[in-house]
């Protein structure tokens, strides 16, 4: 008699841990909508109307000065180009779209800033903790929804209204050639490079994952530690320290210059989080000898400014580099701290 | 009765259970056992221990001494405990932001003994819509939302710390209605802790009080009626009730109304009418002097 009722009651107490952690995911979705879903479109929205502004500006100043637009023909142009010249006007429109998409990794990286500083600390504040923790889902997990929601769910919402932002801007300077009766789709609307650069961002997600992990470890050990003000205890313990070491020159005793120290702990525990920072380590001379002119032209001659600044040799540059994995091992450390203070500490001072 | 079920039966059970913060001592080794299917209620002053007492049992703390909740414990299996235990704490701990609906979905989702339709039932006797959220309900619309979430909930201990603060009559009536009539059964236990002792009394099987980290009274309802006694008592046998070392004395309407602990209910007869003391009067008259 008995047995059928306990297997009934182990299949219905075993829980998924995969579908636990899709809900974890989608809670901090549902919190965090505003931050993840509506602030990188609005922020692409302001690069449209903008961009819409300056046309508009643009069309009236040309009309006050008499000067006529029309009667220039894209097509005849495109007919005309050598393929160098179209893999070169590639580049340019792929530079100019990562361009435009600059606002848009700026709001994101404040976003997942402020998020993981909240992540643990806010809901210790208005006691919901206590709500979560009643719940049978472990910290371990807590704490990986919200490394998952910094790292991967934010990116990938981010991406998406670039390319949003990207068509929108297509669609706009098309309509403005198409007033001027330029057909623009035979050169704007060639699906090649858009889709490559699409598909980069997409696969540069998992390594600004990789980059971020100090940062979201330093922040979510200080949104789990902190009884109040955890904004303070992630900036001014690194900067009071460095500030420390600055005036003792203990650095230098040890032969460690302080630049060394802003940029590879100050930078890696607190600007992580913004795209692309592992630019300029690894192989490839970095990004500072393609910011002179002349290597930009010659990278322009190359027609892959941004091939070159996102190159699979750089991503493998940086995928290879010591600087690189170093962090993630210290990113995974403050995670387990974090992890560790979430288990017994539900309370903060305010 | 073997091994296996006598551990099944105590849901709860503590043997030097200690906590101290800094200096002040929260819990001082304090052994209690909460059988299955009890209502026990956690009584004690401010900063008597109840809070740490609960934490501890939920995991949310760090303890000294033994501790087993269910069988397991709370410092290392606090998620498999959390599947049949239920937790509400005061009012108002669910997220300002979240909706009454995303609360369902959420709790079915990670929740294997939640049942969905039980909550939705629950919730049809409420005014909650489903798209409103926690902000804009009131605190007893809050308690109510938790409550349909935690009696979907097939657990074995539920924990209520001061589920009813803030909430007007009405609600708090209902609060406990709902608990007796939709979710209390044999299988169920539920540990409660309140100020106000007056609206559970009549629910609750045993007491404990806490007094500085220390249980003074730990009985049942029955035991309690058993061991004390109020006598009222006219002027001219106040010496002789005196005598026999009452715990409170309070005057009423030219009486002396006197709490007893332990003297046989036939000797106390002879002084004057006999009463079962309430739980609140027995709280005043055993806590006296805590804040002196």
């Amino acid at each position: 008699m008995n047995a059928p009722s306990e297997i009934r009651q182990a299949a219905m107490t075993k829980s998924n841990p995969m579908q636990t952690f899709l809900w974890l995911l989608k809670r901090e979705y549902w919190e965090h909508r505003g931050g993840f879903f509506w602030a990188p479109l609005i922020a692409g929205g302001v690069v449209i109307a903008i961009a819409l502004l300056s046309l508009v500006v643009a069309e009236a100043t040309a009309a006050r000065h008499g000067i006529n637009l029309g009667g220039m023909n894209l097509d005849t142009i495109a007919h005309n180009m050598t393929a160098d010249q179209i893999a070169q006007f590639n580049a340019g429109l792929t530079v100019g779209l990562m361009a435009l998409s600059i606002p848009i990794m700026i709001t994101l990286s404040f976003v997942v800033f402020f998020y993981l500083l909240g992540a643990l600390y806010d809901d210790r504040r208005d006691r919901s903790v206590l709500f979560w923790k009643s719940l049978p889902v472990s910290d371990l997990d807590t704490v990986l929804s919200k490394v998952v929601a910094a790292v991967l769910v934010a990116p990938a919402l981010a991406i998406a209204a670039t390319i949003v932002l990207h068509l929108a801007f297509l669609i706009l300077v098309s309509a403005y050639a198409g007033l001027h009766s330029v057909n623009p789709l035979p050169l704007l609307w060639n699906p090649a490079p858009l889709l490559a650069m699409w598909t980069k961002l997409i696969l540069l997600i998992p390594l600004n994952a990789l980059w971020a992990l100090p940062t979201v470890g330093w922040l979510l050990l200080c949104s789990a530690f902190a009884r109040s003000k955890p904004f303070l205890w992630a900036v001014a313990v690194p900067v009071a320290f460095g500030a420390v070491m600055g005036f003792t020159h203990l650095l230098q005793q040890l032969s460690i210059p302080s630049a060394w120290y802003w940029k590879n702990i100050v930078g890696r525990i607190l600007f992580g989080v913004v795209p692309g920072g592992w630019f300029d380590i690894g192989g490839n001379g970095g990004i500072r000898a393609l910011s002179t002119g002349d290597n930009v032209n010659i990278a322009l001659d190359r027609f892959d400014l941004v091939n070159s600044l996102l190159s699979w040799n750089r991503i493998l540059g940086a995928l290879a580099s010591p600087e690189l994995w170093i962090g993630v091992a210290a990113g995974v450390a403050l995670i387990v701290a974090a992890i560790a203070f979430r288990r017994h500490r539900v309370e903060t001072s305010v | 009765m073997n091994d296996v079920s006598a551990t099944t039966t105590n849901i709860v059970r503590a043997r030097g259970l200690a906590k101290r913060y800094g200096s002040t001592v929260a819990l001082d080794r304090v052994d209690f056992d909460i059988a299955a299917g009890r209502i026990v209620g956690l009584i004690g002053p401010n900063g008597a221990g109840k809070t740490t007492a609960l934490k501890a049992i939920l995991g949310l703390a760090e303890f000294e001494g033994e501790l087993s909740v269910l069988g397991l414990d709370p410092r290392t299996q606090r998620t498999q405990l959390m599947q049949q235990v239920c937790f509400i704490a005061d009012v108002a701990v669910l997220p300002r932001w979240l909706r009454v609906s995303e609360a369902v979905d959420f709790v079915a989702g990670v929740h294997p003994r939640f049942s969905r339709e039980k909550c939705l039932a629950f919730l049809a006797r409420t005014k909650l819509q489903p798209t409103q959220r926690v902000r804009e309900l009131s605190k007893g619309m809050i308690v109510q939302l938790h409550l349909a979430l935690v009696m979907a909930i097939d657990a074995k201990l539920l924990v209520l710390d001061e589920p009813t603060l803030g909430l007007d009559i009405l609600y708090r009536k209902e609060f406990y209605q709902n608990l007796l009539n939709d979710y209390f059964d044999e299988q169920k236990t539920i540990l409660v802790t309140t100020h106000q002792v007056e609206e559970i009394e009549h629910i609750l099987t045993d007491l404990i009080f806490i007094k500085d980290g220390r249980l003074i009274v730990n009985a049942s309802m029955d035991q309690i009626g058993e061991r004390y006694a109020e006598v009222m008592v006219g002027p001219d046998k106040v010496e002789a009730a005196r005598a026999l070392k009452p715990l409170n004395e309070r005057g009423i309407f030219g009486k002396t109304v006197f709490l007893f602990d332990g003297v046989p209910q036939a000797q106390l007869a002879q002084l004057g009418e006999l009463h079962k003391p309430s739980v609140a009067d027995l709280f005043v008259a055993t806590m006296k002097g805590t804040y002196a």
